[in-house]
C-alpha cells in the first residue's frame, strides 16, 4: 500500500468537504434549503460555504421543504445539480409527492428524455432528546422506490466519498447523515477519492457471527463486536453502505463465511431495512445458515422525549451482544 | 396588481399567417382529440384520456408566445398543450397506445407526455404537481442567464393544493422568469369550482406581488396578445406572473365520464359550445375580417385531418416495447 496523507475530520467536516470540492469542481452544483447559507444549518455542517460560493449558490429558503424540494426537481432537470438540505429526516415527509411522484419517475416515465441529478440531504437517529417529530431514522421509505437511490454514510470516510458519488450521480439520491454522529472524528485521505454505490465495506473481520449494520448502527455493531471478542466469539460487521443499490453478494458471502447473521438498522423494525436485507441473506445463504437471520431495529413505537425510554427504543450495544451470544450459544 | 383586460378590444397585433396558424393548431387539437375519445370508444386505447376540447385557445394562445426552448409544464389534460408546444401528433399517438415509438418509448402514456426538444418538462398526473418543476426550469433559465421561460399549465382545481402557494412565494422572491397558467374550465372532475374555491382567485397571487391577470379563455387572439405581454415582461427579467384563462371543458373528467347530468346541465354545455367555440369564434373574426375565406379554412380542416389520420396509421402499426424494455430507464 503506497502511503496516502490522512488526517482526522469529523463527520460534518467530511460532508462539508465533499461539498465545497464538488462545488469548485463543478459550477452547476448548488445547495438549497433552510438556514444553509450564513447559519451554516443547526448543525454548523454547511458552515463558511456561502462565504466562499455566494448566495447564487448556497441558497436559503422559506420553510417550505416540498417547494424547494419541487424546485430542485426542475432545476436538475434542466441542467443544474442542486443538493437540498432537509434539516431533520423526518421533514421528508413533507417532500414525499415530489421526491416519489416527481423525482424517482421523471426519468422512466419521460422513456429515459429528462434525468434528474439531484441530491437530498437529510439526517437519521434518534438519542438526541428531540421527541417523535425530530429522532425518526425514515430511510427504508426511499429505498422502497424504484428510481431513487439511498445511501447511508458511518464514518467520515464513507460520508465523503459517498457523498461526491451523490452529487456526480445522475439520478436523485437520498444521503442520510446520523444527526448524533456530526462530530464523531475518523481519517479522512487529503487526496480526491469517491465511493461506488453498491458496494458494502467490511467494516471488521470475523468468523463466527456477521452483523450487518447501517449508519448509526455502524458504532453500536463494532462495540459488540468488541464485547464478543471478550468472549471468543469473532464477529464480522459489513456496512452496505447504501440500501439502494445494495451490495447482496457481499452480505450473503458473509453470511456463508460465518453461518449466523444479526441486521441492525435504526428505522422501525417493520416492514423495514431489517426486513428486507434478512431476507436477501435467507434467500442467498439458506443452505449455509445455522440459524434464522436476527432482525434488531428501532421500536415499533413514536420516538419518546423521555431520556431512559427515548434509549430503549433504538438497539444497543449490549443488546446486539446478547443476541449474538445467544446465536453462537454462548452462556 | 390585479387588473382585467378588456379581451374583445385587445389589437393583438396578429399577421394573418399567424392567425391561420394558430386556427390550424386549434384543429389539430380538436381533431386528435376527438380520434382519442373514438379509439378509446373503440377499445383500440389501453387506459383513459382526459381530453382538452374546447379549451384549444388556452394551449394555442400561450405557446404562440412562447419560443422553441422555453419550458412548459403540463397536466393530465396535457395532449392541447403538447401539440401547441411542438409535439408530432403520430409520437403522442404511439404513446396513448403504448408503443415504442411514443414521445416515452411507451412508459408514460396519456399523461406523461414529456419532449426535450419543444421544452416540454411533462404533463403530470398528480394535480398541482408540476408547479415546483416549472419554477425550478425558471430558476436554471435564471441561474444560467439563458433568457429562457416557464410556462406552468394547470387546472383550477391545482388551486387546492398547497404546493402551488409555497411556489409562488418561492418564484416572487427569488424573482424567476415562471408564468403560473390557470386553465378554468369551471370543473375540479365532477365538482363545480364555486364549490371548492374560496375567495377571488386573482387575489391569491397577488397576495405574494405576482402580477394577475384574467383572459377570455376561448378567445386565442386575447390570449395571445395577453401571454405576450405577460411573457415579454418576464423574459425581461420582471419575475413571475399569472394568468387566469376562463374557458370550458366540453367533454367529461375522462372519455369514460359520459352522463354529467349529475353535476352540470346539458344545456350549458350546449351554450359554450354555440356561443363560445374557440375554433368558430377565430373563424369568424378572420372571415369577418376578409383575412381568409370559408375555402381556406376548410383546406386547413381537410389538411390536419389528413395528418391526423396519417399519425393515427402510424401509431397503429407502430411496434410495442419487447420485455427487454422494461427495466430499463429506472435509473439514468
Amino acid at each position: 500500500m503506497p502511503e496516502v496523507a490522512v488526517r482526522e475530520l469529523t463527520l460534518g467536516e467530511a460532508v462539508r468537504e465533499a461539498l465545497a470540492e464538488e462545488m469548485r469542481r463543478d459550477s452547476r452544483v448548488c445547495l438549497i434549503g433552510e438556514d444553509v447559507a450564513e447559519a451554516g444549518t443547526p448543525f454548523k455542517v454547511l458552515s463558511g460555504l456561502v462565504e466562499e460560493f455566494g448566495k447564487s449558490r448556497v441558497i436559503d429558503t422559506p420553510i417550505s421543504e416540498a417547494g424547494f424540494t419541487g424546485v430542485a426537481v426542475g432545476a436538475a432537470m434542466t441542467g443544474l445539480r442542486p443538493v437540498v438540505d432537509i434539516m431533520f429526516g423526518d421533514f421528508v415527509t413533507l417532500t414525499m409527492d415530489q421526491m416519489v411522484n416527481q423525482a424517482a419517475k421523471v426519468h422512466y416515465m419521460s422513456g429515459g428524455a429528462w434525468k434528474v441529478p439531484m441530491v437530498m440531504r437529510a439526517t437519521l437517529g434518534a438519542s438526541r432528546r428531540s421527541a417523535a417529530q425530530h429522532s425518526q431514522s425514515l430511510h427504508a421509505w426511499f429505498s422502497h422506490i424504484p428510481g431513487l437511490k439511498v445511501a447511508l454514510p458511518s464514518t467520515p470516510y464513507d460520508a465523503k466519498g459517498l457523498m461526491k458519488t451523490a452529487i456526480r450521480d445522475e439520478n436523485p439520491v437520498i444521503f442520510f447523515e446520523d444527526k448524533m454522529m456530526f462530530k464523531f472524528k475518523g481519517p479522512v485521505p487529503i487526496e480526491e477519492y469517491t465511493i461506488p454505490f453498491g458496494v458494502a465495506d467490511i467494516k471488521r473481520e470475523g468468523d463466527d457471527i456477521t452483523v450487518v449494520a447501517t449508519s448509526s448502527m455502524v458504532q453500536v455493531a463494532l462495540g459488540a463486536a468488541t464485547m464478543l471478542e471478550e468472549i471468543g466469539i469473532g464477529a464480522e460487521v459489513v456496512d452496505p453502505r447504501t440500501t439502494w443499490p445494495l451490495d447482496e453478494k457481499t452480505l450473503i458471502e458473509s453470511a456463508k463465511k460465518t453461518s449466523r447473521v444479526i441486521v441492525v438498522d435504526e428505522g422501525y423494525e417493520r416492514y423495514g431495512v431489517t426486513a428486507e436485507i434478512a431476507s436477501v441473506i435467507a434467500t442467498g445463504a439458506f443452505y449455509d445458515l445455522d440459524a434464522p437471520v436476527k432482525r434488531i431495529g428501532a421500536m415499533h413505537v413514536p420516538v419518546p422525549f423521555s431520556p431512559h425510554l427515548e434509549d430503549a427504543t433504538i438497539p444497543s450495544e449490549q443488546q446486539v451482544f446478547e443476541a449474538a451470544r445467544a446465536m453462537c450459544k454462548r452462556s | 396588481m390585479t387588473t382585467a383586460t378588456n379581451q374583445s378590444k385587445t389589437d393583438s397585433g396578429l399577421g394573418t399567417e399567424q392567425l391561420l396558424r394558430m386556427y390550424k393548431q386549434m384543429v389539430s387539437i380538436r381533431l386528435f382529440e376527438e380520434q382519442v375519445n373514438d379509439l378509446y370508444t373503440r377499445a383500440l386505447m389501453p387506459g383513459l384520456a382526459h381530453l382538452y376540447i374546447g379549451e384549444e385557445a388556452v394551449a394555442v394562445g400561450i405557446c404562440e408566445a412562447l419560443n422553441r426552448d422555453d419550458y412548459i409544464t403540463s397536466t393530465h389534460r396535457g395532449h392541447g398543450h403538447c401539440l401547441a408546444k411542438g409535439a408530432a401528433a403520430d409520437r403522442m399517438f404511439a404513446e396513448l397506445l403504448g408503443k415504442e415509438a411514443g414521445y416515452c418509448r411507451g412508459k408514460g402514456g396519456s399523461m406523461h407526455i414529456a419532449d426535450p426538444k419543444s421544452g416540454n418538462l411533462g404533463a403530470n398526473a398528480i394535480v398541482g404537481g408540476s408547479v415546483g418543476i416549472a419554477a425550478g426550469a425558471a430558476f436554471s433559465a435564471k441561474h444560467f442567464g439563458t433568457k429562457q421561460v416557464a410556462v406552468c399549465f394547470f387546472g383550477e382545481g391545482a388551486l387546492g393544493q398547497g404546493l402551488l402557494y409555497e411556489v409562488m412565494n418561492l418564484a416572487r422572491l427569488w424573482d424567476l422568469p415562471v408564468i403560473y397558467v390557470c386553465e378554468n374550465n369551471m370543473y375540479n372532475e365532477y365538482t363545480h369550482f364555486s364549490e371548492t374555491t374560496a375567495g377571488d382567485i386573482l387575489a391569491r397571487p397577488a397576495a405574494f406581488g405576482i402580477p394577475a391577470e384574467s383572459v377570455d379563455g376561448q378567445d386565442v387572439r386575447a390570449v395571445y396578445a395577453t401571454a405576450k405581454r405577460l411573457v415579454d415582461q418576464t423574459r425581461s427579467g420582471k419575475g413571475p406572473a399569472f394568468l387566469l384563462c376562463n374557458t370550458y371543458r366540453y367533454r367529461g373528467h375522462h372519455v369514460g365520464d359520459v352522463n354529467r347530468e349529475y353535476y352540470r346541465a346539458k344545456l350549458e354545455e350546449q351554450r359554450w359550445m354555440a356561443e363560445r367555440d374557440p375554433i368558430k369564434l377565430l373563424a369568424d373574426w378572420v372571415t369577418g375580417q376578409k383575412l381568409a375565406d370559408k375555402a381556406q379554412l376548410d383546406e386547413i380542416q381537410k389538411q390536419v385531418k389528413s395528418e391526423i389520420d396519417t399519425a393515427v396509421d402510424f401509431a397503429t402499426k407502430a411496434a410495442y416495447p419487447g420485455m427487454d424494455q422494461l427495466e430499463e430507464d429506472i435509473y439514468a
